[in-house]
């Protein structure tokens, strides 16, 4: 994985791996809230490559100072409180990358993210790949990998999820999922598009595009 | 106390609408006159216009020596040549409020009916909106139809807010700082002690001092020493004087001066008689408690910006007490429930609501940067 990184964020010019993979579900032109934006990577390249209307929100003061220092449309706010604000139907995505996992209450994010937007477009890590369960099988302890590298008891990740896991809420939800992809850190695609089990087992993250079932 | 200096004795740039404003109390102010400044040059599109809106006791010297007090101007941190507010690349214009004692017309100035005589209190109530509306007839004025930005902290923020509720095809950009879209029972409280400290100076006489050529000084010093704490942080007197002595002080006495923040207040004071007009302020803080921007439509502020498609960025200063991030976070909400493009920034500092006129350098990069990116967005080079 270390030798082939550097390769990859080239070909992603500079762009974090799964934020490339999330712009490649978006279509141009289109109206994109980002919530946990950071310092605004995703919406700068979607403006600028995409033309799209495309704003932000972030937690972070730092970073939010950051965004809009540099131009661009983020408001500091936060994802469990901030959404109920936004009408129905106001951007055509909502993107959450790598945050669900985080939030306080993930299954109302995910509600109103879908209400706010007639697409979401949701990354997170995924608790169920090998090695995590290798780490919890032979160890006994939480496991410490690249992705997951917070003790337990620091971590902000407090909702951490499988794909299969996500597969389901998406069922009980009722959400339809019209594309879904694996991917390992370096966001190299995983090869089991067909087979949601072998994904769960070898991406380390995942990427959904969700809608609402008519 | 020292002399007041006469804002009359300086001719201010101004224009005269000789047909005059309809004010929102239903009163028609028959002759309008807009004192303003600019800077920079305004370019052939007429699209690179900035206006800035002052606070209750700024004018219009925004980014230049002050005629009357010779100091610089109230934000030339921010406003000038290379500065976040680029008068290089924008086209800079600041109006004295409606109201004002700046050459606007206000209860400064003379009477339309009888010139020989001033307004004084019989100067018609004023609103925030009436500003606006003045300065929506000075923009006309200069030939332009949409500002870039307007711009504004406090009392200029409110300003802001009343100028996308009211023009909204006028303002592509919109920066309300430190401000609120309603002045609260707190605030309104610090302002009606403010004003009875004039009433209660007998040189006020009923607000026409200006017959006899006296000002209420005393009694405008004291408001301005209350308004003056309202804009601190109780980290920043502590920084500033802590508990400090004043130099050869030593006599313990109840009426005599002994701590530095006590002669800072009073500084405060009677530098702020000099060039401020007692009637102007009890105008101008009336027009302030006035202001509801949500009462105005339905009790909805998100319908004060339904449709819009101005570009906000709202920005708070933390340890600002008097119009707390709170506000400004309330009017992001109507904001995005009126699903209109918003950036919101608190700046981290101990420095009070003052902060907005002091050197801040995170919320001047954030300034600047909105203003570059929404510069790109409108097309301006």
């Amino acid at each position: 994985m270390t030798a082939a990184e550097p390769q990859v964020r080239h070909l992603a010019k500079n762009l974090r791996v799964d934020l490339e993979l999330i712009a490649g579900m978006i279509a141009p032109k289109t109206r994109v809230l980002d919530i946990g934006c950071g310092e605004g990577t995703l919406i700068a390249h979607l403006f600028h490559t995409k033309a799209c209307d495309a704003r932000g929100i972030e937690i972070d003061m730092r970073e939010v100072t950051q965004a809009v220092a540099h131009g661009l449309p983020v408001m500091q706010g936060n994802a469990d409180s901030d959404l109920a604000h936004y009408p129905d139907g106001a951007f055509d995505y909502v993107v959450l990358s790598r945050t669900l996992q985080a939030v306080g209450r993930p299954r109302e994010v995910l509600r109103q993210m879908l209400r706010i937007g007639a697409r979401a477009v949701v990354s997170f890590p995924n608790f169920g790949h090998w090695r995590v369960r290798w780490q919890l099988l032979t160890r006994g302890r939480m496991p410490m990998t690249a992705t997951w590298d917070r003790m337990w008891y620091e971590t902000p990740n407090i909702h951490p999820c499988t794909i299969r896991d996500f597969f389901e809420l998406c069922t009980a939800e009722g959400y339809a999922v019209e594309r879904w992809l694996a991917a390992d850190d370096a966001g190299r695609r995983a090869p089991w598009r067909r087979a949601p089990w072998l994904a769960n087992l070898f991406g380390e993250q995942a990427v959904f595009l969700l809608r609402k079932r008519q | 106390m020292e002399q007041a200096l006469n804002p009359l004795a300086i001719a201010h740039q101004h224009v005269v609408f000789e047909d005059g404003l309809l004010l929102d109390s239903g009163t028609h102010l028959p002759r309008l006159v807009v004192a303003y400044r600019t800077y920079g040059t305004l370019n052939a599109a007429r699209s690179n216009a900035v206006l800035v809106c002052h606070a209750l006791t700024g004018d219009q010297y925004v980014a230049e020596e002050h005629p009357l007090t010779g100091k610089p101007g109230w934000w030339e941190l921010l406003v000038g040549p290379g500065a976040a507010v680029d008068t290089e690349r924008y086209f800079v214009i600041c109006a004295n409020v409606l109201g004002g004692c700046m050459g606007s017309s206000g209860p400064r100035s003379p009477r339309d009916d009888d010139q020989t005589q001033l307004w004084g209190t019989d100067f018609p109530a004023v609103t925030i909106r009436d500003m606006v509306r003045a300065q929506q007839r000075l923009i006309t004025h200069l030939g332009i139809e949409r500002l870039f930005a307007v711009i504004g902290g406090s009392m200029g923020g409110m300003q802001v807010l009343e100028w996308a509720a009211t023009f909204p095809e006028q303002v592509f950009a919109a920066v309300p700082i430190a401000t609120a879209a309603y002045h609260s029972a707190q605030n309104i409280a610090f302002n009606e002690v403010g004003r009875q400290a004039i009433f209660a100076d007998p040189d006020w006489e009923g607000g026409r001092y200006w017959q006899s050529g006296r000002v209420p000084a005393r009694g405008l010093a004291v408001a301005r020493m209350v308004a003056h704490i309202t804009y601190l942080s109780e980290q920043a007197l502590t920084r500033k004087f802590g508990r400090r002595l004043r130099a050869g002080s030593s006599v313990l006495g109840p009426y005599s001066d002994v701590f530095e923040v006590e002669s800072y207040l009073q500084h405060q004071g009677s530098s702020f008689v000099r060039r401020f007009d007692a009637n102007a302020y009890l105008a101008i803080t009336r027009a302030m408690d006035y202001f509801d921007l949500a009462a105005d439509h339905g009790g909805d502020l998100a319908q004060a910006f339904a449709g819009t498609k101005t570009r906000f960025c709202l920005v708070s200063f933390s340890s600002d007490w008097l119009f707390p991030t709170s506000e400004s976070r309330a009017i992001v909400r109507a904001l995005n429930r009126a699903a209109a493009n918003v950036s919101f920034v608190e700046i981290e500092t101990d420095k009070g609501h003052d902060a907005f006129l002091l050197d801040e350098p995170d919320f001047h990069r954030t300034l600047r940067g909105f203003l570059d990116g929404c510069a790109l967005h409108a097309g301006l080079s």
